[in-house]
């Protein structure tokens, strides 16, 4: 067999191109991440990601309910699991008996909202699947408050169009967590202030006394200890100005995918 | 004796199959990259709904103690563990020092462990994978070069084995036959295009909570979305294996004359001449 000396020396020039290509490609990558204007160009792509889901999606879609078959047997906490907060811990050393929850902001009667106060109004109960940002998903039992339920109280503005959730724990940077999310996603029907999950009353770990669930966007979007409510024109004033914890830190907004 | 070669000139390849194909290199190796940082921030993969519906994951990639305490990287598939020390579970940052992490930093975008940024690239990059193969899907049915190109003809099935064979044995084309796909070729790109790229990007979707509004239980056709989030993994590598196999093809069948075939388009066809006199 003729052996093309030219062939074998081709090879090994391209293996170095490749190799060389790769260290280049992944250096070239990080530092493009650390832009300003980069990760900016990327954004386009959620940007698309949030209109092309909205156009897919009515605005009332359901996210998938399951069964108490599908229930996950123990509910992971994640995040922060007791909050270090010392006004928190009274409220839980007394079963939150005294606590309230405060909504005000651009609404036409602020109001606060007891734990008795809230388990009464109508509630809601679904199975919905909570998947994390990180990767993995659970099934939990949640019952709670139907949101609009608390809004059709509170009366919003015509200005409003954010809800933004402040929240009692206290992150590693010192910053309490907070979220928001857009009127739309605060009229689903799915959209509820939990107090229970799995027919228990809702543990510190996973966000007692109240925890929001968002059901078609991703963990991170569902604020655990919520302590007041607010709705506001623009969340630009609120922490970095992202709208959320995890948004001044990079994350999406919109956590739909 | 050198025996006579005539040579000529072929324009091998469209405009937009050169375009997209380039495209579709950048596009895929940043999503390839970008997908492993994402997987890295939670490292195992199962099957069903809910990763905690009791049974273990099918694959893990983690790091723990060794005998002597050091930390050793540890990989399980379907309850095989194997030591990965320096690939796999443990390896080196890019400063050096010795780090828990699922897939190492050399293979993901960013290199450092920073999910936020692997989503910006990951979904940017699925956009323009999405849109260029849409647009070669849309000129190849255009220009025909789906139908004349791809489709094997009526008798080519019958080949198949013959090419699988002429394949092992690392026999190529010579002549006016390199200017078509062979026929192996054309089946593994039909697969590629209509079967493992679609179900990646299906996958894609089903892991989207707010897609799986869309109709309520769709995901639970491909098992659920744990289900979706591993056949997304393993239709990915599938894909590396393809274009392993393909630069594989590429090089050992002339790396030079494949390469400029697609960036300008043009091939050289030699014909041995069977002028020999003996």
């Amino acid at each position: 067999m003729r052996i093309d000396r030219r062939l074998l020396l081709t090879r090994r020039r391209l293996v170095q191109l490749l190799t060389g290509a790769g260290t280049a490609l992944v250096a070239g990558c990080d530092a493009a991440s650390r832009t300003a204007w980069f990760p900016k160009v990327l954004g386009v792509g959620e940007q698309l990601t949030r209109g092309a889901q909205h156009l897919l999606t009515s605005r009332r879609s359901m996210a998938q309910e399951f069964t108490e078959a599908d229930l996950s047997p123990q509910f992971r906490s994640n995040g922060t699991s007791n909050p270090d907060n010392p006004v928190y811990q009274a409220h839980a050393a007394t079963g939150f008996a005294e606590w309230a929850l405060e909504v005000d902001g651009l609404v036409d009667s602020p109001a606060k909202f007891t734990l008795t106060e809230l388990r009464a109004l109508p509630a809601r109960t679904q199975i919905t699947r909570h998947d994390c940002v990180e990767g993995w998903s659970a099934i939990g039992k949640w019952t709670g408050v139907p949101f609009e339920e608390v809004l059709v109280r509170v009366r919003p503005s015509a200005a409003a169009r954010f809800v933004v959730f402040h929240c009692a724990d206290p992150m590693s940077s010192g910053e309490r967590y907070y979220e928001s999310i857009d009127m739309e996603d605060a009229y689903h029907p799915q959209t509820i202030l939990a107090y229970a999950l799995n027919d228990a009353v809702l543990p510190v770990a996973n966000g007692a006394p109240i925890r929001l669930r968002v059901e078609r966007q991703l963990g991170y979007k569902m604020a655990k200890y919520v302590m007041r409510i607010e709705l506001v024109e623009s969340y630009a004033h609120i922490g970095r100005g992202k709208g959320g914890y995890w948004e001044d830190r990079g994350y999406e907004w919109f956590a739909g995918i | 004796m050198p025996r006579a070669v005539r040579s000529y000139l072929y324009q091998r390849h469209a405009f937009f199959v050169r375009v997209t194909h380039w495209i579709n290199v950048v596009a895929f190796t940043l999503l390839l990259m970008s997908g492993l940082q994402i997987f890295n921030a939670h490292p195992h993969l199962y099957w069903g709904t809910s990763s905690y519906a009791g049974a273990p994951p099918l694959l893990s990639i983690t790091a723990r103690p060794g005998p002597a305490g050091e930390p050793v990287g540890v990989t399980t598939i379907l309850g095989h563990e194997f030591t990965t020390t320096g690939v796999l579970g443990l390896s080196r940052d890019p400063d050096g020092r010795l780090a828990r992490r699922g897939f190492p930093s050399w293979m993901t975008v960013p290199d450092t462990r920073w999910l936020a940024m692997g989503r910006r690239w990951h979904f940017f990059f699925a956009w323009v994978f999405v849109l260029n193969g849409l647009a070669y899907v849309a000129c190849s049915i255009w220009s025909r070069h789906l139908r004349r190109d791809l489709l094997p003809a009526k008798g080519e099935w019958r080949t198949v084995g013959r090419s699988i064979v002429d394949h092992l044995l690392l026999r190529h084309p010579q002549g006016e036959a390199a200017k078509r796909y062979n026929v192996l070729q054309k089946l593994t790109y039909l697969i590629v295009i209509f079967g493992l790229l679609p179900l990646v990007m299906l996958m894609g979707f089903a892991m989207s909570p707010w897609l799986g509004s869309l109709w309520p239980g769709w995901v639970d056709l491909f098992g659920g979305r744990q289900s979706a989030r591993t056949l997304h993994f393993v239709a990915a590598w599938l894909l590396v294996a393809f274009v392993l196999i393909h630069v594989f093809e590429v090089v050992i069948s002339g790396v030079w004359n494949n390469l400029r075939s697609m960036i300008t388009g043009r091939y050289r066809v030699r014909i041995e001449g069977s002028s020999d006199a003996h």
